[in-house]
């Protein structure tokens, strides 16, 4: 091995716990970019592959009924492959010792080779000469402990019927599971059950008919024109407007979430990696002015700039391989740990996870090519270093009177605090440096607490102001404003609203989008509507009120015209103005007053649903009595939908924010460990003088100490602003059709940042008083000045 | 002792050749008349550096500070010359200007007829690779490499180097070979820094105050390894040193004052370091 080669391990070594800490500062970026990427892949790899292999539907259409001859005209349709007409019902479940209302969805079930191929868990398929026979989805199953064999309730068409479990299925129709119009899924109170076709025919009074189609499109198929036709087809059936895969409710929802992890695989990683770069050229730039004089005997043996660019540049490199490889076993080992988290939530069979090579080819050389690149300065003003000048050892310190001692302020400090304001202002570019360093260790922590605050607040919003009813229930049949009598009825239902909701598709040029109108009273109150500044909004008495998102989506603004089709009964056309967008966090949402949207649909007072609001104690009873209600279709309980909220925000995005703010920490720790240790190198000689000149050790530690806290104290308010920047960052890059993250940031957040910090500079404080107590005064005073 | 004899600015023209690498070179040189006066000896000897009206101005701030106002000077081969001159008299401007370590303001000097004033960066460091040998006042070893690594840190890059052990025999530290700089006393240091400079067999070492750190018996030691390296592997060597004892083992003693050269002195008998009383 070459004597430089050697100088470059044993520096390495020298400086192993500045290594360390950087190392682990790239670490944890590479880390994140591989869990999150690998994570992304896996899942994207595992849908793909079960959607391919269990035939998943390219096409999805609704209807009230039509004849199962009318699947010939479907097939028939230029680039279908194959088609299939199902049966398809709402169901109340009931399940023994659970008063809750479930949500249940029934399905036919496929046969071998249709479309939707379940992939069964456990038990075996249902007989289909045994009408109560079903299978039940595994996530209801989970919840509840079902097994094959057990028995369950359901209220089909309002007839209570007891079905047996004979299997656990899954299906790659409902790899989210998510009851429709729901925000987020709730195993426990959402499941699908599929019967033999017979069965649900009869229980549904659907014999020889469908009610909801599936298509397969051959590889060519314009899948626009394909929709077209199926519309037309089905229009005299009652079709609600058929839509392709990318709208499908399980798909969608992933697409929106498998891009947020994507967003956050890029974006997490590039933060990391920023401030390890940082690091790096501070700590590179430190060693450099330390062997200033053994470059210029270097150069003066005839090393050329480029050899000594080399070496630099090698230890920077070794530097940041260590830091790679860390971040690869790291972000491997997150990665599964991640995904079998996700796993939890998406129901695939199976989970097809491993390192994608092409992404630790694009990762590695990445990092790699950032470090040499930002400590390209430092590297570059070692291989510049004039020999001459070099050999005379650091420049000295300019010094000239300085502003602060010239307005007086330093003269009432004592002598050892005017030594660190001069350290401070003598050498502002190091102070700066140091001030950034910690300042951006201080938003880092920030951004991973912050996305737990912006779900709080969204839940907030959304379950305290927004919705404040205690159950909200859908009719099978939109129902005349009488029918709601019958439930003001009910022993502890204290006051209710009705509502209609009207699926359409909105449309403006070339943009549309599939969303139910919600029509609300003037002075609904169990259902408020915001302003963009979150203020109640009154409902205008006509127009269409759009979420920001759905406006953004549709490229609309306040008094633009849309063109609104319905997908029901009377497949109506027309066109609305929007009157205000509305602030919401959830989803996409289109609002209207009540009585303007029955007379589009051409009705008189209809409602589609309802929201009650109980007395306290009276719940179970109350669901009890609605569930035996036949027009009943379906309740949603406001307290489970927040628990299980809840219970989500805690596993899964508690776990990213939790592993986010263990490597904040992780990489303020090391900027604020380096600060300490370059500070306490560059002043050794200065101190050791000091300690021999009879101070004492307490005395010494104060100099280095108070720059620290000085530096720290600084450092944590612009923290908090280049965090708030960084939050608002991530915020405008999160959002999606299914969230709107807002930004907020709670003190408790600013708080955690600024302690971690503080606990950080006082552990590397700690080390300073080590250091200073082991200070050599003879070595040091030993070598030259 | 023999009187200093006073340099005058009068020039001789004359043609000298170089014999170094094969290089056959013809140029003008010019050189000192008191010197050619005082030593016909050197007439016939070759002519290693040779300097015309070098001058460095170091600009500080709305000041200007003049280390060298016009110097010349030649250098031949195989002589020890010793640099004496107050602190801040320019030594080691010229120094690091005759090892291509700086640029002079105005002037010229040539390396074997070769140019150093108007060479490139890049042929500098070919210059100092292939020629020179340093040795700092402050040792400046390599902290984290072992003496003979630090012997090996200038083989690895030269031509025909000797065997960094061998180096560090011929200054007497071979059994320290595997010491770092830290184990080591200043004298040591130095005595392994003399090692590093002669191991790539360099036609001049070029010493900046080598004793400077020293107490005056370490210093004897290390001047007793220069002396040696002169001697038998005839270096052309340059030792800039407050040491006055010293004189008496150089060929000549060029004494500076203010950025020129205020004397030349050529010593008519050198003797031994070990001869000299110090
Ligand atoms: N980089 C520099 N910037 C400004 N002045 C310098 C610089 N280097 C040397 N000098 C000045 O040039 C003069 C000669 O310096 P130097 O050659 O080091 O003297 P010596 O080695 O004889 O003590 C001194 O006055 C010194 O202060
Ligand atoms: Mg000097």
């Amino acid at each position: 091995m070459l004597a430089l080669q050697r100088k470059l391990f044993r520096d390495l070594w020298l400086i192993r716990s500045q290594v360390f800490a950087i190392a682990m500062v790239i670490a944890a970026g590479v880390g994140v970019c591989i869990m999150s990427l690998s994570t992304w892949k896996a899942l994207e790899l595992t849908k793909d592959t079960y959607y391919r292999e269990y035939r998943f539907a390219d096409v999805f259409a609704s209807l009230k009924r039509a004849p199962l001859g009318e699947m010939q005209r479907i097939r028939a349709i230029d680039g279908v492959r194959a088609a299939q007409g199902r049966v398809i019902s709402g169901a109340n479940l009931h399940i023994p010792g659970f008063a809750e209302p479930i949500t249940g969805l029934l399905s036919s079930l496929p046969q071998a080779h249709e479309l939707n191929q379940l992939v069964l868990r456990r038990g075996r398929y249902p007989d289909p000469a045994r009408s109560e026979e079903v299978l039940l989805s595994d996530a209801l199953a989970d919840a509840h402990r079902l097994n094959p064999g057990d028995q369950l309730a359901a209220v089909i068409n309002g007839r209570y019927r007891t079905l047996r479990i004979t299997g656990i299925a899954l299906s790659p129709e409902h790899v989210y599971q998510i009851a429709p119009g729901a925000i987020l899924p709730d195993f426990k109170r959402f499941g699908i059950l599929w019967m033999p076709r017979r069965s649900l025919e009869r229980a549904r009074d659907m014999d020889g008919a469908f009610n909801d189609l599936v298509v397969q499109l051959s590889r060519d198929a314009d899948q626009a024109r394909v929709i077209r036709e199926i519309d037309r087809l089905l229009m005299p059936y009652g079709g609600r407007g058929a839509y392709g895969r990318e709208d499908q409710l399980s798909e969608r929802f992933l697409r929106e979430e498998f891009g947020q992890l994507k967003t956050m695989a890029y974006l997490f990683p590039l933060i990391f990696m920023a401030v390890a770069v940082f690091l790096l050229n501070v700590v590179i730039q430190r060693l450099v002015a330390t062997q200033r004089e053994n470059i210029a005997a270097l150069k003066a043996f005839g090393y050329h700039d480029r050899e000594i660019f080399r070496h630099y540049a090698e230890l920077v490199a070794v530097i940041a391989s260590i830091g790679i490889l860390l971040g690869i076993a790291l972000g491997t080992w997150l990665g599964k740990g991640l995904s079998n988290i996700y796993m939890e939530y998406y129901r695939f069979p199976f989970l097809l996870f491993s390192l994608p090579l092409d992404v630790l080819l694009l990762v590695c050389p990445l990092a790699l090519l950032a470090a040499l690149g930002g400590s390209w300065r430092a590297v570059k003003g070692a291989a510049d270093l004039p020999p001459a000048q070099a050999m005379r050892g650091e420049l000295p310190v300019d010094y000239k009177a300085s502003w602060l001692e010239k307005v007086g302020v330093t003269r009432r400090l004592r002598p050892d605090t005017r030594m660190v304001v001069r350290y401070l202002e003598r050498q502002p570019r190091r102070a700066l440096i140091a001030i950034a360093g910690l300042s951006l260790a201080t938003a880092i922590m920030m951004v991973g607490s912050f996305q737990m605050d912006a779900a709080n607040f969204m839940v907030h919003v959304h379950f305290d102001v927004t919705q404040r009813e205690d159950v909200q229930l859908g009719f099978t049949e939109p129902v005349a404003q009488k029918a709601l009598g019958s439930l003001r009825n009910i022993e502890g239902v204290r006051y209710l609203e009705g509502y209609r909701s009207v699926p359409v598709r909105l449309r403006n040029r070339q943009f549309h989008e599939r969303i139910n109108i919600q029509g609300l009273q003037t002075d609904a109150q169990l259902q408020k509507v915001l302003d963009i500044e979150f203020r109640e909004l009154r409902l205008p008495p006509a127009g269409l009120l759009l979420s920001e998102r759905l406006a953004q989506n549709l490229r609309v603004r306040v008094g633009d015209l849309l063109q609104v089709e319905v997908l029901e009964q009377g497949q109506q056309k027309v066109q609305i103005p929007v009157a205000a967008i509305t602030q919401q966090f959830f989803g996409m949402s289109a609002y209207m007053n009540v009585d303007a949207l029955n007379r589009v649909m051409q009705e008189g007072r209809t409602f589609s649903g309802a929201l009650l609001q109980l007395e306290p104690g009276t719940e179970e009873g109350v669901y009890r009595e609605l569930l035996d209600m036949p027009r009943v279709a379906g309740i949603g309980v406001r307290q489970a939908m927040l628990n299980s909220f809840n219970d989500i925000l805690e596993r899964s995005l508690l776990t990213f924010t939790f592993i986010n703010t263990i490597l904040g920490g992780v990489i303020a720790t090391g900027v604020v460990y380096n600060t300490a240790r370059i500070a306490f190198s560059e002043r050794a000689r200065e101190l050791a003088s000091l300690r021999v000149l009879g101070y004492r050790q307490g005395e010494v530690a104060y100099v280095l100490l108070a720059e620290l806290g000085i530096l720290t104290l600084l450092a944590i308010p612009i923290g908090f602003v280049i965090g708030h920047h960084l939050c608002a960052f991530l915020a405008s890059q999160l959002q999606s059709d299914l969230f709107r993250v807002p930004l907020v940031l709670e003190s408790r957040t600013y708080a955690m940042s600024a302690l971690v910090i503080v606990v950080s500079s006082l552990l590397s404080g700690w080390y300073l008083w080590e250091k200073v107590r082991g200070l050599d005064l003879v070595e040091v005073l030993k070598t030259r000045e | 002792m023999a009187k200093p004899v006073y340099s005058g600015g009068r020039h001789f023209q004359s043609r000298l050749t170089c014999i170094t690498e094969n290089r056959w070179r013809l140029t003008d040189h010019s050189y000192n008349a008191n010197v050619w006066n005082a030593g016909m000896v050197h007439m016939d000897r070759e002519q290693v550096f040779h300097a015309e009206g070098l001058t460095k101005v170091y600009p500080m701030g709305d000041l200007e500070v003049k280390a060298l106002r016009g110097i010349d000077l030649d250098l031949y081969r195989g002589e020890l010359v010793v640099l004496l001159g107050a602190s801040g008299s320019g030594k080691s401007t010229l120094l690091n200007i005759l090892g291509g370590l700086d640029s002079a303001s105005s002037g010229e000097a040539w390396y074997c007829g070769d140019s150093i004033t108007s060479a490139s960066l890049e042929t500098l460091t070919e210059f100092r690779r292939r020629h020179v040998g340093f040795i700092f006042q402050f040792y400046n070893l390599i902290p984290s490499l072992t003496a003979q690594e630090n012997v090996a840190i200038v083989t690895d890059i030269a031509a025909n180097p000797m065997p960094p052990l061998e180096a560090l025999k011929l200054v007497g530290m071979e059994a320290r070979a595997n010491h770092f700089p830290a184990q080591l006393s200043g004298g040591e240091q130095q005595r392994v820094a003399i090692a590093r400079a002669i191991a790539k067999r360099p036609e001049v070492l070029l010493c900046d105050e080598p004793t400077g750190a020293l107490d005056s018996r370490t210093g004897v030691v290390v001047l007793q390894a220069l002396e040696r390296v002169n001697r038998e592997l005839g270096t052309t060597t340059v030792v800039i040193t407050h040491n006055v004892a010293v004189r008496a083992m150089a060929d000549r003693v060029i004494e500076m004052t203010d950025g020129q050269i205020s004397s030349v002195y050529v010593n008519p008998d050198k003797k031994t370091p070990a001869e000299i009383s110090w």
